[in-house]
């Protein structure tokens, strides 16, 4: 898939004798694309990058861009990708920012045809071709590690646990709570255990929109675990729909405590700790 | 039984990750609520869809489900189908029997769903797969 010697040479002259037409009609047709969503001095200097990358390679012999001396090119293209990625572009936008070479190439091409045009032109669309699958490629990668490291931060932020009261903690479960999550989860709770040496617990699933048996499954083990550890465990926040769902389901709690919502759980674990809880005495004065 | 006909477009979702359970759920509450169930009726519409789906790919390696709007004349509903070509199930009465399970579950999944749900009608051959087609009609 390399081009020879003589069309890499070839491609160099063409690229720098046309230079300036080159890269001016390469920005029009690119921006074309863009729907003007990248400014043209931006547009400018990627395609002054790529040209300039992609002259250097060609001069340095046979061109093939998964080739020692083409690093730079690989550099320049993964850089363009990975910038539009950032930017959210779409992968279609950013490969056919790579693919508009080829028009440009044809219109220089088309003015002074000779006997190798047609053969050249082909072996070019071949590399610029290879050049717009990299851009996906890294585009695709980029998009992937932004996935993963959102999800990342997603999965610290959903799972804080607070402390309520002296010997109290509450975990607030906010969303789908899959396997992961659960086990982030129980592994915060139970250390958040050891580190406040706290007696009680209160799992909140206020913010679960659906109790499945997978999550009541998850919610048990983390009970039978924070047990071992000697703290007792509240669920709370269980809504009418949620509880009407759990009998339907067939899941039993057993003997542990739950409760509709987090007040009525703390007012319980402060019950059960000998914290009296009252109102003042309205003072007689107002 | 199945009973009532469908009315408008079926919205289908494959089933071949984690993910695509939580996206089933999303498109049954979408449409649950687009037909009115009440919010109780919504949650166990839900519930048991995140119970077959999950079925269908833990055990079903993977399938589909199609999500469509019924109509028997007087009521609308949520009509569900959960289809894969996985290796079926061997013995029904056991699989939904409460507290059976395979797969390390509490084995409430299957008979659980049927509760939650006002039509269930499961069809399965062993090596084939298995077809499962709830439906949650409003009040």
């Amino acid at each position: 898939m390399a081009l020879s010697a003589e069309e890499s040479g070839r491609l160099a002259g063409l690229l720098t004798s046309h230079a300036d037409r080159v890269m001016s009609r390469w920005v029009e047709v690119a921006a074309g694309s863009l729907r003007g969503r990248l400014s043209q001095a931006e547009l400018r200097r990627q395609v002054e990058d790529l040209h300039r990358s992609m002259v250097g390679t060609a001069e340095h012999g046979p061109l093939h861009l998964d080739g020692e001396h083409a690093a730079e090119l690989r550099a320049v293209l993964a850089d363009l990708s990975r910038g539009r990625a950032r930017q959210g572009f779409s992968a279609t936008e950013t490969a056919t920012s790579i693919f508009a070479l080829k028009d440009v190439l044809l219109e220089v091409m088309e003015a002074d045809a000779g006997e190798s045009t047609l053969r050249d032109y082909v072996a070019y669309s071949r590399l610029v071709d290879q050049m717009g699958l990299f851009t996906f490629e890294t585009y695709v990668r980029t998009r992937e590690s932004l996935i993963a490291d959102q999800a990342e931060q997603l999965l610290e932020l959903s799972t804080p646990v607070v402390k309520l009261w002296e010997g109290v903690v509450a975990v607030p479960l906010v969303g789908t709570l899959d396997s992961a999550r659960a086990q982030v989860v129980m592994e915060r709770l139970l250390q958040t255990l050891v580190d406040t040496s706290s007696p009680y617990a209160i799992i909140d699933i206020t913010g679960v929109p659906a109790v499945d048996t997978q999550v009541a499954q998850h919610i048990l083990k983390t009970v039978v675990a924070a047990r071992l550890m000697g703290a007792d465990c509240i669920i709370s926040g269980i809504r009418p729909q949620i509880a009407q769902t759990i009998v339907a389901l067939g899941i039993e709690f057993g003997d542990i405590a739950t409760k509709a919502s987090l007040a009525d759980a703390l007012r319980h674990v402060l019950r059960l700790t000998g914290v009296e809880t009252a109102r003042r005495q309205p003072r007689r004065d107002r | 039984m199945i009973t009532g006909v469908d009315v408008g477009q079926p919205q289908t979702q494959a089933i071949r990750s984690d993910e695509d359970v939580v996206r089933v759920r999303q498109l049954v509450r979408t449409v649950a609520v687009a037909v009115r169930l009440s919010l109780v009726d919504q949650t166990k519409l839900v519930t048991a869809a995140s119970e077959l789906a999950r079925n269908t790919l833990v055990y079903g390696g993977g399938g589909s489900v199609e999500v469509n709007t019924v109509d028997n004349g007087l009521r609308r509903g949520v009509r569900i189908v959960f289809a894969d070509s996985g290796p079926g199930i061997v013995d029904l009465d056991l699989a939904l029997t409460d507290g059976y399970t395979t797969g390390g579950g509490l084995g409430l999944g299957l008979s659980g769903a049927r509760r939650l749900v006002d039509e269930f009608d499961i069809w399965t051959a062993v090596g084939e797969g298995t077809r499962i087609t709830v439906t949650k009609w409003s009040r």
